[in-house]
């Protein structure tokens, strides 16, 4: 158990996930009602499908203060919609070369497929790259862009 | 050069095409033209200057030249490339323009240097073009060409970046994207840039803030950059619009690199060709995901 004063000194990264409806969503659950224990560092946005995910969240999720974010969906040939797991799957791909040719550690960003019956993958991945976004420390650059206010 | 001067008169003499969409001499080097009169074709030119892509033109967005009627356009193989994508698209179909092809060997950086292509005044695009005769177009002019002395410069400058570490990299386009003004002329000058309206302009909701800051200049370029993954014909216009000087064409160059070693696309002059982004194979490559 971690002391009052460790904790203030502990850097509690902010993790945004991108999930889909049917089977990260529902993974996430089952860990939930499994009392699987995992880090609280996640928050969950939940959508129809991976091929939902347009790069931008990634992107404002970072502008609004994000340290690291979190896609999942379905395995491929899994996804509810036939294809669109595979969609994003290309979609990703390239974006993620992008964000490292930008400059954007691409540590900070995870991309995994969890199904409905693997909560204890969910949980994995999410202390994962909470251990992970917790080493490269807060993402200040991205935060500290000026924005109109400055 | 003759050849399409008598060309473009006929076509608007027999009134086949309501405007010819070409190149002519200007005060500042070539600069495109809209030729609506048979008499005015022998203004018409092509020359190593000739390095916009007049498929731009072409694009849905682009009223008052659709007023002008149906459009003959002079292609070189990269601008090819580009019509081929807006069919790709379904902005155009086949009927609605008249392809005049010219065969290139090269072309100049700018259009207001003079002609002269040496290796250090050439396009990086034209290394390794694969469209010096055009393969897609209604009529062909010019004669054989002979491919001009030319190097890629941006691929040494990519794999320079890619040598240093993220903050490296970071740091670099922090110190290019700055001078950003958020003019858009990039994806004006862009062929393949035709939304209606796009995402950059909207504000309800506003994904892309649309003042000059850092945090808005990185979200419209990356933005930019992914929109135009697999689907870049390499025309260069977007650099060469930027009045900011911003090397746009590292980023297209190195997105075409990934598509090309991960999906094995190459920006292709065929419409039958699918996008890789937007198509699928079952077996793509996922290393990167847990």
């Amino acid at each position: 158990m971690a002391t009052a004063a460790e904790s203030l000194t502990t850097f509690e990264p902010r993790i945004t996930a991108f999930v889909c409806n049917w089977c990260t969503y529902t993974g996430a659950d089952l860990a939930g009602t499994s009392r699987l224990q995992m880090a609280p560092n996640v928050r969950i946005v939940r959508l129809p499908c991976t091929g939902r995910i347009d790069p931008l969240f990634v992107i404002k999720a970072f502008e609004r203060g994000a340290d690291g974010v979190i896609v999942s969906g379905c395995h491929p040939a899994d996804c509810h919609y036939t294809a669109g797991n595979y969609h994003a799957r290309r979609r990703f791909a390239v974006f993620r070369e992008l964000l490292d040719f930008m400059g954007i550690d691409t540590r900070r960003v995870t991309f995994s497929w969890v199904s409905a019956s693997e909560g204890g993958k969910w949980r994995d991945v999410v202390n994962e790259t909470v251990a992970r976004v917790q080493e490269l420390g807060p993402f200040e650059a991205y935060h500290q862009l000026a924005g109109r206010q400055a | 050069m003759k050849e399409l001067q008598v060309l473009a008169r006929k076509l608007l003499a027999e009134g086949s095409v309501g405007v010819v969409i070409g190149y002519e001499e200007g005060p500042h080097g070539v600069r495109p033209a809209f030729i609506t009169r048979s008499e005015d074709a022998g203004r018409l030119v092509f020359d190593p200057r000739c390095v916009h892509n007049l498929a731009t033109y072409l694009s849905p967005r682009r009223s008052v030249v659709k007023g002008l009627g149906k459009p003959a356009v002079v292609v070189k193989g990269c601008d090819a490339r580009a019509v081929a994508g807006l069919l790709r698209e379904s902005q155009l179909t086949r009927d609605d323009v008249v392809l005049i092809a010219v065969r290139c060997g090269g072309v100049m950086q700018h259009p207001a240097q003079h002609v002269d292509l040496r290796a250090e005044t050439v396009a990086d695009r034209c290394a390794g073009c694969d469209v010096r005769e055009p393969h897609l177009f209604d009529f062909m002019v010019g004669e054989a060409p002979t491919a001009p002395p030319a190097t890629d410069r941006r691929e040494a400058r990519i794999r320079e970046l890619e040598a240093g570490s993220p903050a490296d990299r970071w740091a670099f386009w922090q110190q290019e994207l700055a001078r950003c003004v958020r003019c858009h002329a990039c994806r004006q000058a862009c062929p393949m840039c035709f939304c209606e309206r796009c995402v950059a302009d909207k504000t309800q909701p506003g994904w892309i803030e649309s003042s000059p800051h850092p945090r808005g200049n990185l979200a419209f370029h990356l933005t930019r950059a992914i929109h135009q993954a697999g689907r870049c014909v390499d025309c260069g216009e977007c650099e060469r619009a930027c009045p900011a000087g911003i090397p746009l064409g590292l980023l297209n160059r190195k997105l075409a690199l990934v598509v090309a070693e991960r999906f094995g696309h190459h920006a292709s002059d065929d419409p039958s060709v699918p996008a890789p982004i937007g198509s699928y194979a079952s077996n793509d490559g996922q290393e990167f995901i847990l």
